[in-house]
């Protein structure tokens, strides 16, 4: 019940049903949006937005600046490690 | 493959591992056992073994592979009813893959479907609905399984199907919650886990706030988190942290999929379709309040239970098994009694053999450590 | 399709579908055999004493069409590889129809006419032949029988049991392609992709590779249960422990996508045109070479052999863990956990 899998909006399918097509590799399917469109975010506004696609439903829109910041962490705890070894080899 | 590779790169990893070893080793130390962090949910089990992330941690963390695994505590007599809903000669019966294995007490689905029962796999509940507009002579049930996860496609197709006035179409609703497990584990007093790597999917659905009044009340460490290995590591180092600080709280791994007040979308749908049922069974664990969700009476036309009469028994499971044991953390799955003899993937006695995320398939089929390997050559024929 | 046993119309049938297609004046057409001159097989032979390869299988497959071949080039692509993979140059085939009364006669044409396509691709010929009509029910819609002969010339010593320790293992190419695209096609998953089957004869490749080395130990096709299956039956027959590396392990990016999608594991997805060797490590470069200049440049070393207390295949993660490659229990169903 966790498989999702992100994908990328490419198409809108049927627009009152709430039909869109995404892209996961070359591969494409047809998925229903009602999970992440509403008044303020319409659905012709989700073409090229990349989602978590979960048994045949965008559950959600992917924060790219979300995805940076978490990245930007991993790479700030691999410097800080970098660092502590050096650290430790200068003093063997 | 984006959002995926950039969360798969070895190269990061590396600083984690060591990073994470150097917060464990101390903490371990004072505590006079490793610490015991639990990933509750089967998609992260399936993850770390995938991953082999398991092996390149110290003896300083202990991962324990929590129930949140909605194949695994699918009680017997539950598929039994599946079965006999799918035996009917009328009944086109669709499910997840994942369901298909589980053995009941007489057999599986797949094996109901070999001796002629019109079993169909689906990739989404929308599919199901499709079947059931497309054959308007047959009854198209739906096998719901899952935890909140999946709950707003569910209640997301039942809308559509009351929408279009879709009257050969139901739900066999196998739907459970997490809170409720998750609160039965930490009430228990043999309960020795330190932190806990939260359903990233599941928190998607519902957002930060049922997690965060746990880890408030329990004073435990709990990390919303994603599915790729360098989420899980992430998420065990914020952990390691927490521990350290003595300043347990709900933190979010995943931002980039998880929003503080989850689904709204999602959440509604579910509330109009979904109600809580009083108890639920779940296989190795026994009934636990709450923890199930039934379809509400304005609903009702799409409730196979009500459509159709089933079963309903309660079978219980060999009385040699220990999965409840194994669930809560006790004891290593190895240490099972029927551990790779019975009790294997190919004939499982047991909840945790029975789907490929289970924590005692999952070490059966992936684990290298040597108790392991002994265990399984005691169960294979020598040639 | 009015098509009993015997008669005017069985006659007609194969006369203008299958020997047609298919038989050179020198096979007798219209006798109840084929008869070839020893000559021509003996021909073959270095005069050492090689061998007569003899196999023979049933392609009962569903879909009948798939993207990239049908079930025609499928029997002859695996009767001429299921030859080749003991070393032998294939021969002769010989293909037998039981076909479901009601059968469309243009689908019929076209797996013909492409078992016709292969035969030639692969420099076979297919010389005798049979057809059965059964009634409705007693087959599904088609199944194809075959029979193949080779010739394994002297000294060529293939065996699933003669893995060495430090041999490597090669594979021609990306991993689960043809179980892939078979799984995309089912219409109930509705995924659209331009993904093919890489169903395929293989016979000038391994041809050109014992040209390249006469130390291939192993040689399997990997069709059923993927490449993990083939390295197990390896691992078991040799008694020695395979070791693969995930990072060198070619995947194409839509394979990717269908097994993420689904939770499919490509190590277990079937194979048409993938076989998998085992070879000795000074011979790997050799091979490899021959491979690419077959036009498979993504072949690649993808593992090791290694000594082991029992047989066993495990891999190592890009994470550096290794974990077990087990046989499965039957086929992989799409998860959604």
């Amino acid at each position: 019940m966790c498989l999702g899998i992100p994908g990328q909006i490419v198409e809108i399918i049927d627009a009152e049903k709430k039909l869109g097509k995404a892209d996961v590799s070359g591969v494409k399917r047809v998925i229903n949006l009602a999970c992440i469109v509403d008044e303020d975010n319409p659905i012709q506004s989700t073409i090229g937005q990349w989602v978590l696609i979960h048994v045949g439903f965008a559950m959600s829109k992917i924060d790219e600046q979300e995805a940076s910041r978490t990245l930007q962490l991993l790479n700030e705890l691999g410097e800080a490690q970098r660092e502590i070894l050096e650290m430790e080899l200068k003093q063997q | 493959m984006k959002y995926v590779d950039e969360f798969r790169q070895p190269e990061k990893a590396e600083a984690l591992f060591k990073a994470i070893d150097n917060l464990a080793a101390p903490l371990s130390d004072k505590l006079a056992r490793a610490v015991h962090i639990m990933e509750f949910c089967g998609g992260h089990t399936h993850a770390i073994f995938r991953f082999g992330l398991e092996q390149r941690l110290s003896k300083s963390v202990e991962l324990i592979h929590g129930p949140g695994c909605p194949v695994c505590v699918l009680p017997m007599g539950r598929v039994d009813d599946c079965v006999a809903l799918a035996e009917r000669p009328e009944v086109i019966f669709t499910t997840f893959g994942d369901a298909m294995r589980v053995p009941g007490s007489q057999k599986s689905l797949l094996q109901a479907k070999a001796d002629g029962a019109d079993i169909r796999m689906v990739y989404s509940p929308l599919d199901a609905l499709n079947l059931a507009k497309k054959n308007p002579d047959r009854e198209v049930i739906f096998f719901a399984l899952g935890f909140e996860t999946t709950m707003p496609s569910t209640a997301l197709t039942v809308l559509q199907a009351a929408e279009g006035n879709i009257s050969n179409f139901s739900l066999f609703c196998n739907h459970i919650t997490t809170v409720p497990i998750l609160e039965s584990l930490l009430d228990s007093p043999t309960f020795n886990i330190d932190g806990f790597v939260v359903p990233g999917h599941v928190s998607m659905v519902v957002g930060e706030k049922p997690f965060a009044t746990i880890a408030e009340r329990y004073k435990k460490p709990m990390v919303i988190t994603g599915f790729e290995p360098l989420d899980i590591l992430q998420s065990l180092h914020m952990l390691l942290v927490q521990l350290q600080s003595g300043k347990p709280c709900l933190e979010n791994q995943y931002a980039r999929v998880v929003q503080k007040a989850g689904n709204i979308p999602g959440l509604m749908a579910m509330q109009k379709v979904f109600e809580l049922r009083e108890k639920f069974d779940w296989r190795g664990l026994g009934e636990i309040d709450k923890s199930g969700v039934k379809i509400t009476e304005e609903y009702a036309a799409f409730d196979a239970e009500r459509k159709f009469a089933v079963p309903n028994l309660k079978v219980d499971d060999p009385h040699e098994c220990q999965c409840g044991e194994v669930l809560k953390g006790e004891i290593k799955p190895w240490q099972c009694k029927v551990f790779g003899a019975p009790c294997t993937p190919q004939n499982p006695l047991g909840a945790l053999m029975v789907s490929s995320e289970g924590a005692c398939a999952a070490y059966y089929s992936f684990g290298n450590t040597k108790e392991l390997l002994d265990k399984r050559q005691e169960a294979r024929p020598t040639k | 399709m009015a098509h009993g046993a015997g008669g005017k119309a069985m006659k007609d049938l194969i006369e203008e579908y299958l020997v047609g297609q298919f038989a050179g004046k020198s096979f007798a057409p219209l006798e109840d055999q084929a008869r070839i001159d020893l000559s021509e097989i003996i021909k073959h032979d270095n005069m050492q004493g090689g061998k007569l390869a003899f196999t023979t299988d049933s392609y009962v497959i569903f879909p009948l069409f798939f993207p990239g071949g049908d079930i025609g080039r499928l029997a002859v692509a695996g009767t001429v590889n299921d030859l080749s993979v003991g070393g032998a140059k294939p021969l002769y085939l010989s293909c037998s129809l039981i076909i479901e009364e009601g059968f469309a006669l243009d689908d019929l044409r076209k797996i013909v006419a492409s078992m016709h396509e292969t035969a030639r691709e692969a420099g076979v010929a297919i010389v005798t032949g049979d057809t059965k009509v059964v009634e409705k029910g007693a087959a599904d819609k088609l199944f194809i029988n075959t029979a193949g002969i080779g010739l394994i010339p002297f000294g060529v010593e293939i065996s699933a049991g003669a893995a060495k320790v430090g041999d490597y293992i090669i594979i021609n190419g990306t991993i689960g392609d043809h179980g892939a695209s078979i799984v995309a096609s089912r219409q109930d998953l509705a995924l659209e992709t331009s993904m093919q089957s890489d169903c395929r004869p293989l016979n000038h490749l391994i041809q050109s590779m014992l040209v390249a080395s006469s130390e291939i130990h192993c040689l399997r096709d990997a069709t059923r249960g993927g490449v993990a299956t083939v390295l197990n039956e390896f691992a078991e027959a040799s008694r020695v422990g395979i070791r693969l590396y995930e990072n060198a392990l070619p995947i194409q990016d839509e394979t990717r996508g269908i097994c993420e999608i689904l939770g499919l594991d490509p190590l277990y997805l079937a194979n048409e045109g993938k076989i998998v060797a085992v070879v000795a490590a000074e011979s790997a470069g050799a091979i490899l070479d021959a491979m690419k200049q077959q036009g498979f440049d993504q072949a690649a070393i993808i593992g090791e052999v290694i000594a082991a207390e029992s047989p066993q295949v495990t891999m190592k993660t890009i994470f550096g863990g290794e974990k077990m490659i087990d046989l499965l229990t039957g086929d992989q169903l799409p998860r959604i956990c």
